[in-house]
């Protein structure tokens, strides 16, 4: 068997890097970046970790810290993080073609069989990506995937290793596990850590050196796959194949409570607009749409519910999309309710090629199917693009972003300034 | 790898436009003499991005690159992985701030200078945080 080498390599506070590159002078400066709505801390510069920033913390709990200490603070911009995420991902497929996007700001990659010092090629990797793209990484290279996690974290921490640590076949792999709390180890979640540390495993190294067969009575092949993957066993090889997508879901939360029907429907009919464009750029149709309603978790007078309607011919049609969802809608809709979020999921997708007729459709879809390509061809043409009317004008319940950054890579009007 | 779309759009996939690399008809046997000359499209972002992944593009604000043919509002197509080389156009980074300027390399020293009469050079100190952002490698002017 031939031995398997992963790296993972990893973005250094990816969404805080994303707006350090356009905007230069937030280097060394603490900054945050905020959920949708400015909720809650999503990234945060080391800088502000130092002040005790925590991650997931809703940022009114902190507004006298950030004040204090005058951190940049910024409203999440999903495009351009999307755009630099593309641009890591195409930085680093140029290693090797054997990637795995595993996430938004982290790869796996397989360095299998490569005869140079894989030290220097992560260090080769982790330059390339920063001088490229302006984004920092870091770089873990170890046997199996699990191993690689590891030692992207210890590379993280460590001064030393600058950002870049090879464990496979390194001397201080031991060394290495004893330092890493079991609930860290990849694959282990909070129950199996909690049910771990109690049976006496605190480390990943304990971890690694349990017994097989007991970790099997009490965790499952899984559990028995992270052991082994621990022992530089590969269980685990690169998904490279995404599986097609099932699915298309839009849902946003809503800037301020909602609690008319009408503008509930307002934002459906946009959302279902939205959910239109992603399925023909995907060339899908759609048989199947459920949307749902809620309200805030964290009242009293909670109510969640969805509805889930069919349709006779798979559609990507907008119009027959808003139809859909406005009827579950009135369904759906409860007087006296805040509603904090709705959202649609298109599901039983099939290509839009390959759509099953049906002798009673009333529709004429080669018509349909032109209409909507007018509109998408309209729409990416114009800064103002055509909306529905259902959508309504304007939006008072969508999300404010009030402090998010240029998307300078998206949009024409919108390109960073230089003097 | 395909490579036609440009880097800082995502690929446009909403319409579909078939480009068949032989258009003529050939109704009676007689192939168009034409035909065999026919090629793919020229595609001006293949021709201005050689590194789509490293590609950035940035409005100037200002006057200062005149000289260059660099005029405020323009375009710049800014390619991040290439090598700094004395006199070339760059977008550096000064304590912080973005500016377009062609950079001189001499030795161990750096200077960013304009083209334009009204303003000055600016030698790179010791103590600056520099670094060149990325080197310019077109400009778009709007005529």
């Amino acid at each position: 068997m031939s031995k398997e080498i992963f790296a993972l390599v990893d973005c250094n506070n990816f969404y805080v890097s994303c707006e350090r590159v356009f905007e230069p002078k937030l280097e060394n400066r603490p900054t945050v970046v905020l959920s949708n709505n400015d909720g809650c801390v999503v990234a945060r510069s080391n800088e502000a970790k130092a002040l005790g920033v925590g991650m997931g913390v809703p940022a009114f709990e902190i507004a006298d810290l950030l004040k204090k200490h005058n951190v940049e603070v910024f409203s999440s911009n999903y495009t351009l993080y999307a755009d630099m995420s593309g641009r890591v991902m195409q930085t680093l497929s140029t290693f090797t073609p054997d990637i795995e996007i595993y996430s938004i700001d982290e790869a796996f990659l397989n360095l299998a069989g490569f005869s140079c010092s894989l030290a220097d090629y992560g260090r080769k990797i982790q330059q390339t990506v920063k001088k490229w793209t302006g984004l920092p990484v870091t770089v873990g290279i170890a046997s199996t995937k699990t191993l690689a996690k590891i030692a992207n974290h210890i590379a993280k921490c460590s001064p030393q290793a600058k950002g870049v640590l090879d464990l496979a076949g390194s001397a201080y792999l031991d060394k290495a596990l004893e330092q890493i709390p079991v609930e860290k180890v990849w694959g282990i979640g909070i129950r199996s850590a909690i049910k771990l540390k109690r049976a006496g495993f605190a480390t990943a190294r304990d971890l690694r050196d349990a017994d097989i067969s007991w970790i099997r009575s009490k965790f499952g092949v899984n559990g028995v796959r992270t052991v082994y993957e621990l022992r530089g066993i590969c269980c685990y090889q690169l998904e490279d194949n995404p599986p097609a997508k099932k699915s298309i879901c839009v849902s946003r939360m809503f800037g301020r409570a909602v609690e008319t029907a009408d503008e509930l429907k307002e934002a459906i009919a946009s959302y279902a607009s939205r959910a239109g464009e992603k399925l023909r750029q995907k060339h899908l149709a759609a048989a199947a749409m459920t949307v749902f309603v809620t309200t805030s978790r964290f009242i009293e007078n909670r109510y969640y519910n969805q509805h889930t309607i069919e349709f006779a011919v798979a559609t990507n049609d907008t119009r027959e999309l808003i139809g859909g969802a406005l009827t579950c809608i009135d369904s759906l809709f409860r007087k006296g309710h805040q509603f904090k979020k709705c959202g649609i999921i298109l599901a039983d997708l099939v290509s839009e090629d390959r759509v099953q007729k049906s002798l009673f459709d009333s529709i004429d879809r080669s018509k349909s199917r032109r209409l909507m390509q007018a509109v998408d061809a309209v729409n990416t043409r114009l800064n103002c693009p055509l909306h529905w009317a259902a959508e309504g004008l304007n939006h008072p319940w969508q999300v404010k972003f009030k402090r998010r950054s240029n998307r300078c890579t998206t949009r024409w009007d919108e390109l960073l300034e230089v003097a | 790898m395909k490579c036609k779309v440009d880097i800082v759009y995502s690929p446009d996939m909403s319409t579909k436009r078939k480009q068949p690399l032989f258009e003529a008809r050939v109704p009676a046997g007689f192939p168009s003499p034409a035909a065999d000359y026919e090629e793919d499209k020229l595609d001006l972002n293949r021709h201005l991005i050689k590194n789509p992944a490293a590609t950035f593009f940035v409005r100037v604000a200002g006057d200062s690159m005149e000289g260059a043919g660099i005029h405020h509002g323009d375009l710049l197509v800014v390619d991040r992985s290439l090598e700094t080389r004395d006199k070339n156009v760059v977008i550096a980074v000064i304590n912080g701030e973005l500016t377009v300027k062609r950079i001189r390399i001499k030795k161990n020293k750096i200077t960013l200078e304009p083209e334009n009469a009204n303003y000055s050079a600016h030698q790179i100190t010791e103590d600056a945080e520099f670094e060149v952002w990325g080197v310019v490698t077109n400009v778009i002017h709007q005529l």
